[in-house]
């Protein structure tokens, strides 16, 4: 067993070395998504183009257009005089957003009315258009409690204490609730996930293909040899990879590491291997590279979305939530994140620590099966 | 005491893909150091055949014994017992000759100790001394094939099944090749290698054609030129080739006619045209023709003749 494994893994590492571009293959494009996703993958909106329409004109409709753009949030693009110009704005794509302040808006604000404000967002990126429409409810209410009259005239006969509830907004563990502290984590799941699946699939199929496979096949070596000889130096380049991205992620993005390392290591030792298992998976369906790069293509993006990495598994619709429960990444997001900002163990994460258990254990076992030593 | 289990036994042996089926039936005994050339057209079934003898298809029907060992019930133990080199110099080529050398040596586990000496000797044999530490993708395609031979037979296996291996090398390397297997053979090696070159057929004990799937003829090189032919063979020189070999394929009396590089081979069956009428017949059809010459049949012929006939007994 030994003997045959060693000389597996020699030959390996022999050709990573070999490879004098394996090294800037592994890790700049790592490096480079991760930044990449470290600053894009955000839903902070900011200088969402706005255009406003001012029809009173007024001290306070003035005074309200200034809390818009003291935010940051908006860059006025287009300051305009009639209905027709906000709607090319709107039309052209030249604006997100189209603030109206109609007129009569300072005299019913001061009555106690209420005062006509419209607000128009070019939908067709929904979620743009619903974080600005988010920012411009706040700032209106915001700007709304001010104004409200100090003394509410009250009846004295009869008088029921009005009841007043106030939402205390108190996040834990990220209480700036800061975009990176989310993704960083999560990108440390995908990213290797894709690199660990891809690598395993190409290099058994490579094998195929070049012909060494078949001269493999026609040894005496067993299938568990071969399979481990193959994917233990994946499994040592998936670690290198999660404490590359968690080493950048803590450095540069800031992110805290409030957990214990050593749950990090379990929770991505299970996950690369069930990393592996899928790429094993792969490479014994598919005869050349084009369809390992097809199967492989077909595969990640759902993963990914079917993840918990961008959307919500709670907001998707049932038979779509128990897909996610076959998703290694799944687990491994809940465990990463868990570890990076809540410094949770064992005792909160153990459901998702064997998921990954039984995942990794179900795709080997599946993938060695499958590895038979025949070209049938 | 039974007679000497043969080093190579397959009875009924078929393969087949859906619908195609690759090897009909082959019936195929080697004895002991014998080699055997497996020679047909491409597709004919041989690297089929040869895939399920090392275990690596299973075949779809009847049985065959390497080494004594039955392909399908006892595959681990076969696949100790043989060397096999596909149709592809199956090396890796980011490894030095050495790393090759000892990757091969430890799936096969030669022990240790033997190891230096056995590498030695597969260097020597692939005449690549002082080149040890060279990338394999840095060898010429002569080189390569006999480090792959070398390779193959580290674990001394007695029996070696050989796919093709001399195609894409060159004519001298080629002799050098088959200089190597001949000196294996002397050491009660049993060798199965096919081939397209029919020179190279010349070079075996015996020979096996094989064409669409079927054994066609077995035997020695010169059995099968002493073989009856059924007929006269003749050569004459004739352009243009290609309307001489239709025009002939129809003439009265032509069992057969095939183009041999610039030549034409017919083969008359008598009653028909005769080797002297042959350049008038087919002047007379617009064929410029020289002398026809009787000749003496190769093996070439003898699988055209083989080969032919076949086809013409499945079209009737």
């Amino acid at each position: 067993m030994f003997d045959r494994l060693q000389a597996m893994l020699m030959k390996e590492f022999l050709e990573l070395r070999r490879d004098r571009w394996a090294m800037f293959r592994l890790v700049v494009p790592l490096l480079i998504q991760t930044l990449a996703f470290g600053y894009a993958a955000t839903f902070t909106v900011r200088h969402v183009a706005t255009a406003l329409l001012d029809l009173d004109n007024s001290q306070a409709s003035r005074g309200l257009i200034s809390r818009f753009v003291a935010t940051g949030r908006f860059n006025i693009v287009d300051v305009a005089t009639r209905a027709s110009e906000i709607t090319r704005d709107l039309d052209s794509g030249r604006a997100t957003a189209a603030i109206v302040i109609h007129a009569g808006f300072a005299r019913d604000l001061a009555n106690g009315q209420t005062a006509p404000l419209q607000v128009n967002v070019d939908g067709t990126n929904s979620n743009t258009a619903l974080i600005a429409l988010g920012y411009i409810s706040q700032i209106v209410s915001l700007y709304e409690s001010e104004h409200l009259p100090t003394i509410r005239p009250v009846s004295t006969m009869d008088a029921v204490p009005a009841v007043e509830l106030s939402l205390a907004e108190r996040p834990w563990f990220n209480p700036g609730i800061e975009d990176t502290w989310f993704f960083i984590p999560g990108i440390i799941g995908t990213i290797t996930l894709i690199q660990v699946v891809s690598l395993t699939a190409f290099a058994i199929v490579r094998e195929r293909e070049v012909g060494t496979l078949e001269q493999i096949m026609v040894s005496p070596i067993r299938p568990v040899e071969f399979i481990l000889g193959k994917t233990v130096p994946f499994f040592l380049i998936g670690l290198g990879d999660v404490a590359l991205v968690t080493a950048f992620g803590v450095l540069w993005f800031h992110v805290p590491f409030v957990g214990n390392p050593l749950i990090m290591l379990l929770g991505a030792s299970l996950f690369l291997l069930a990393a592996l298992g899928l790429g094993l998976l792969l490479s014994t369906l598919s005869r050349t590279q084009q369809q390992a790069f097809a199967l492989n293509f077909f595969l990640v993006n759902p993963l990914f979305i079917l993840s918990g990495f961008a959307f919500p598994i709670a907001a998707m619709p049932a038979w779509l939530r128990w897909l996610t429960v076959i998703n290694p990444l799944r687990y491994f997001l809940v465990v990463i994140r868990a570890v990076f900002l809540k410094g949770v163990g064992i005792t909160v994460l153990w459901p998702d620590l064997s998921a990954m258990a039984l995942l990794a254990l179900a795709l080997l076992g599946l993938s060695v099966l499958r590895f038979r030593k025949s070209l049938d | 005491m039974s007679a000497p289990q043969p080093a190579v036994l397959a009875e009924g042996l078929t393969k087949i893909f859906g619908k195609f089926i690759a090897v009909d039936h082959l019936d195929l005994t080697i004895a002991t150091g014998e080699v055997v050339g497996f020679i047909g057209p491409n597709g004919a079934g041989k690297s089929t055949t040869i895939r399920m003898l090392c275990a690596l298809l299973t075949p779809s029907a009847g049985r065959a014994f390497v080494a004594g060992f039955d392909v399908v019930g006892a595959a681990e133990e076969v696949r100790e017992h043989i060397g096999y080199m596909s149709q592809k110099f199956s090396l890796y080529e980011d490894l030095t000759v050495w790393e090759n050398l000892r990757f091969f040596a430890g799936i096969y586990r030669v022990p240790r100790a033997l190891f230096p000496e056995r590498g030695r000797f597969a260097v020597t044999m692939a005449g690549l001394e002082g080149r040890e530490d060279a990338l394999v993708r840095t060898l010429a395609g002569g080189w390569k094939q006999r480090l792959a031979l070398g390779c193959a037979i580290l674990h001394r296996p007695p029996v070696l099944f050989l796919d093709e291996p001399t195609s894409g090398v060159e004519p001298e390397a080629r002799r050098r090749f088959w200089e190597l297997i001949h000196r294996l053979a002397a050491e009660r090696v049993t060798i199965l290698v096919s081939t397209h070159y029919m020179e190279e057929a010349e070079y075996c004990n015996r020979i096996a054609l094989i064409d669409r799937g079927r054994l066609v003829a077995l035997g020695s090189p010169g059995e099968l030129r002493r073989r009856n032919l059924g007929g006269t063979l003749v050569a004459l020189e004739c352009t243009p080739l290609g309307a001489a070999r239709a025009l002939l394929r129809e003439a009265p009396g032509v069992a057969e006619a095939a183009i041999f590089g610039d030549r034409m081979h017919v083969l008359l069956e008598g009653g028909g045209l005769d080797a002297a009428g042959l350049g008038d017949w087919l002047a007379a059809r617009g064929v410029t023709a020289g002398k026809a010459q009787v000749i003496a049949p190769s093996l070439e012929d003898v699988f055209v003749r083989l080969v032919a006939g076949r086809r013409a007994e499945a079209k009737a």
